[in-house]
């Protein structure tokens, strides 16, 4: 062949699908629910490559646990799941009507997401220490942080354990293995992996898990990541969570529109599996698999969640103008509640009942600590935490040059 | 037209004039950018010179390097100036430094577009001013437009200059003349003068400032959201200020500064960024070379604190025309 060819064009992945298109999920291959084997939590990365191009799946269409990853929960342990994962709706709707009120600035919600945080949660054991994005809240929810701490980080006030520094949802609570979310994206994600080999050079038995969406992955930080935790074998769960969407961003710019997310965990010899992001059971049991791989010091995973936005970005943002409205409907792994309810129920643990009474306990809950936090105060309102915590923390001591400025300011 | 409008004809003039110019950056291809200052743009130009980026700042430069070194004439958008941390290698050690090292052998006419500074409650991930990291280095233009006029004829500039720009767009000023006070009614564009963008590829020039106030008493020198916080102090206080909007940080119109300085023997500097090692730091020294003998009070700096910018504390952080004003009094008792 000789070597000149048509003119060369630029390649940009664009969506099937765009505002006033049908959205069209038949070419999107779903396997069966139990069809990918549970291997050993010893396998060799090379032995499960496959693992990464399937979706490791348990609910099927009937809403029963199926295959070899079914299993690693009671129904308590479900139903405590179902709670968490309303209870993070209910938070997510009451403080995302909050900041269209303005009590406060901005919100982020998990909307469709809910199982992946919810779950992964309850696979981790007390010490254990997750670097997570902005969505990931359901690590507190399901790790029984206190809502009421999570509104006053919200709301910026007087009891706000941030002093009103950081924008809402960035929170930070170490004791509940959280660790602070900076707000720049994929930085997180390697520094994961730093507190991993962290608990491999003394000794100890605690893992970490790092969080980043699959528009994130493009920075160079995730890429840091798997060389150090493929180097170091770091004891780290290493979490993608592709809700397909970056803002207006559909995956295939960050993905370039062949492979998966979790193959890109071969190219550094590392175990990598894809898993149904809206199958609770799904999500537990790749996570617990993982997490025992990682404390048996076999080495970091790299799980991608597949899942779908089923919201705006933020607040401030509305996908309308970038995405069909009938996109969120048409996504063919449904809504992680339903399917964690459908299932409660096919196996006579659960009702329409019951959930009905859950959903309204849970809102009466929601509401009644949202009263207690909105009574400590709102942004705005005049009872923010002082301008003295501004200068407060910068260092441990402060400097002579911040004590001269904090004069200047007056407080 | 908005500030946003401005920049969004200029980046339209630009690539309708001059086929080498490409536009891209994380949401500036379909959507047309956060704060939709390319909306339009990849429907009228094609996917090829206008298009999303993956997220990866780093990435976002390094390629639009590239292409310059190629012959082409990219105009990138980091969504915040708070998020080009991970470019800065590719901007200090490439794009500053590639004409020197090769000896014109290959140049880097980039222009870097960012939103800066605060006042959106955007905490310490959307509000930070770091102007004075790209003016610490060799090889660099900074640009800070304060107005849609300016925004349209800097960016149109920065697109034709021959050498990396970094430029700074004020958020804060996207859509209206902000004048510091946070609560009251917001005003727009449309009634400003500085909204009647003219049509056409007029250029800014790069490097002259402009005095938006005339004064006897006292020279402020400001840029960006800061101009107008300045302008609000000077009639709020009484002080007979002249404003400078230095416009360009980098060539710097030191010549319109020491004539302003000379004539009224007071300097008060105003920015929103950190204090300690700020472009005030850099500007009071500059005058203090040139205008030492005219000189009638200590010059005194006002500026954002030497701590992140805060979320809640936003208006106790964001130098607003009460400390602005307290400044100008102060500079006038000595
Ligand atoms: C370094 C950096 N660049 C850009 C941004 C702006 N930004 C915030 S969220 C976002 C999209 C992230 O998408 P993804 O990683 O898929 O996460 P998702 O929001 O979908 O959970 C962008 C570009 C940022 N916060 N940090
Ligand atoms: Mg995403």
């Amino acid at each position: 062949m000789s070597g000149v060819g048509k003119p060369l064009t630029l390649n940009v992945p664009e969506p099937e699908c765009r505002p006033g298109d049908t959205p069209d999920f038949t070419d999107f291959e779903i396997p069966r629910a139990g069809a990918v084997a549970r291997p050993p939590v010893d396998v060799a990365a090379d032995d499960i490559r496959d693992m990464a191009f399937s979706i490791v799946r348990v609910l099927n269409k009937d809403g029963q646990a199926v295959g070899d990853w079914a299993g690693s929960l009671t129904p308590d342990d479900l139903r405590t799941g179902l709670r968490h994962m309303m209870t993070l709706r209910t938070f997510d709707a009451r403080m995302l009507n909050a900041q269209r009120q303005g009590k406060t600035s901005f919100y982020m919600q998990s909307l469709g997401e809910e199982a992946i945080s919810c779950a992964f949660a309850r696979a981790l054991e007390p010490g254990d220490m997750n670097f997570p994005t902005y969505r990931q809240a359901g690590l507190l929810i399901a790790a029984d942080y206190p809502m009421l701490t999570m509104m006053n980080q919200i709301y910026s006030n007087a009891h706000d354990p941030l002093h009103g520094r950081q924008m809402p949802i960035l929170y930070s609570a170490k004791a509940h293995g959280f660790f602070s979310i900076s707000g720049n994206l994929g930085t997180q994600f390697v520094q994961s992996v730093g507190w991993a080999m962290a608990s491999a050079i003394s000794g100890d038995s605690k893992i970490a898990a790092g969080w980043i969406g699959d528009g994130s992955t493009a920075e160079n930080d995730f890429h840091a990541a798997m060389v150090f935790a493929s180097t170091y074998t770091a004891p780290v769960v290493l979490n993608i969570v592709n809700n397909q969407w970056a803002i207006s961003t559909f995956q295939g710019i960050a993905r370039g529109g062949v492979g998966t997310f979790a193959a890109r965990g071969h190219g550094f010899g590392v175990a990598s599996i894809r898993v149904d992001g809206n199958d609770y059971l799904a999500v537990h049991a790749v996570a617990k698999w993982a997490a025992e791989r990682a404390r048996l010091g076999l080495g970091p995973t790299l799980i991608e969640y597949v899942t779908y936005r089923a919201g705006g970005h933020s607040s401030s943002d509305d996908p309308s103008a970038y995405r069909s409205g009938e996109e969120p409907g048409a996504w063919p792994l449904g809504d992680p509640i339903d399917r964690l309810k459908q299932h409660l129920i096919s196996i006579g643990e659960w009702s329409d009942e019951r959930h009905a009474q859950a959903d309204a306990e849970i809102l009466s809950d929601v509401v009644t600590v949202q009263k207690q936090a909105e009574a400590v105060g709102t942004l705005g309102d005049g009872k923010a935490p002082s301008p003295r915590d501004v200068f407060e923390g910068v260092y441990e001591t402060m400097p002579p040059h911040l004590i001269r400025q904090r004069q200047m300011a007056g407080y | 037209m908005t500030m946003i409008e401005a920049i969004r004809d200029a980046h339209d003039v630009a690539m309708g004039g001059d086929n080498r110019v490409v536009v891209y950056g994380e949401d500036v291809g379909f959507f047309g950018g956060v704060f939709r200052c390319t909306a339009g743009l990849q429907e009228k130009y094609g996917r090829s010179r206008c298009f999303d980026a993956p997220i990866n700042e780093s990435g976002i430069v390094g390629t639009a390097i590239g292409m310059a070194a190629y012959g082409l004439k990219p105009v990138i958008e980091i969504q915040f100036a708070d998020y080009v941390y991970p470019a800065y290698d590719q901007i200090v050690s490439e794009a500053a430094r590639l004409r020197h090292r090769s000896n014109g052998d290959f140049t880097c006419p980039i222009v870097i577009r960012m939103p800066t500074g605060g006042g959106i409650f955007g905490g310490q991930t959307h509000s930070q001013s770091p102007e004075a990291i790209f003016t610490h280095v060799s090889g660099l233009k900074v640009v800070i437009p304060s107005n849609p006029v300016d925004a349209k004829g800097l960016l149109l500039a920065s697109i034709a200059d021959p050498d990396p720009v970094i430029f700074l767009e004020p958020k804060r000023l996207y859509n209206g003349p902000f004048d510091g006070h946070h609560d009251r009614p917001l005003t727009t564009w449309k009634k400003h003068a500085l909204g009647a963008v003219p049509e056409g590829d007029e250029i800014v020039p790069l490097g002259k400032a402009k005095i938006t106030r005339d004064g006897a008493d006292v020279t402020v020198l400001a840029y960006g959201t800061m101009v107008y916080v300045a302008e609000t102090a000077a009639k709020e206080s009484g002080v007979d200020a002249e404003v400078i909007d230095l416009r360009s940080l980098l060539p710097l119109d030191l010549e319109t500064i020491a004539a302003s300085v000379k004539k009224t023997g007071r300097c008060v500097i105003v920015h929103e960024a950190t204090r300690t090692c700020g472009f005030g730091a850099e500007l009071m020294s500059l005058v203090q070379e040139e205008c030492f003998y005219s000189l009638e009070a200590p010059i005194i700096r006002v500026t954002g604190w030497d701590t992140p910018y805060p979320h809640a504390q936003e208006w106790q952080y964001f130098p607003g025309p009460a400390r602005v004003g307290e400044a100008l009094k102060q500079v006038m008792e000595e």
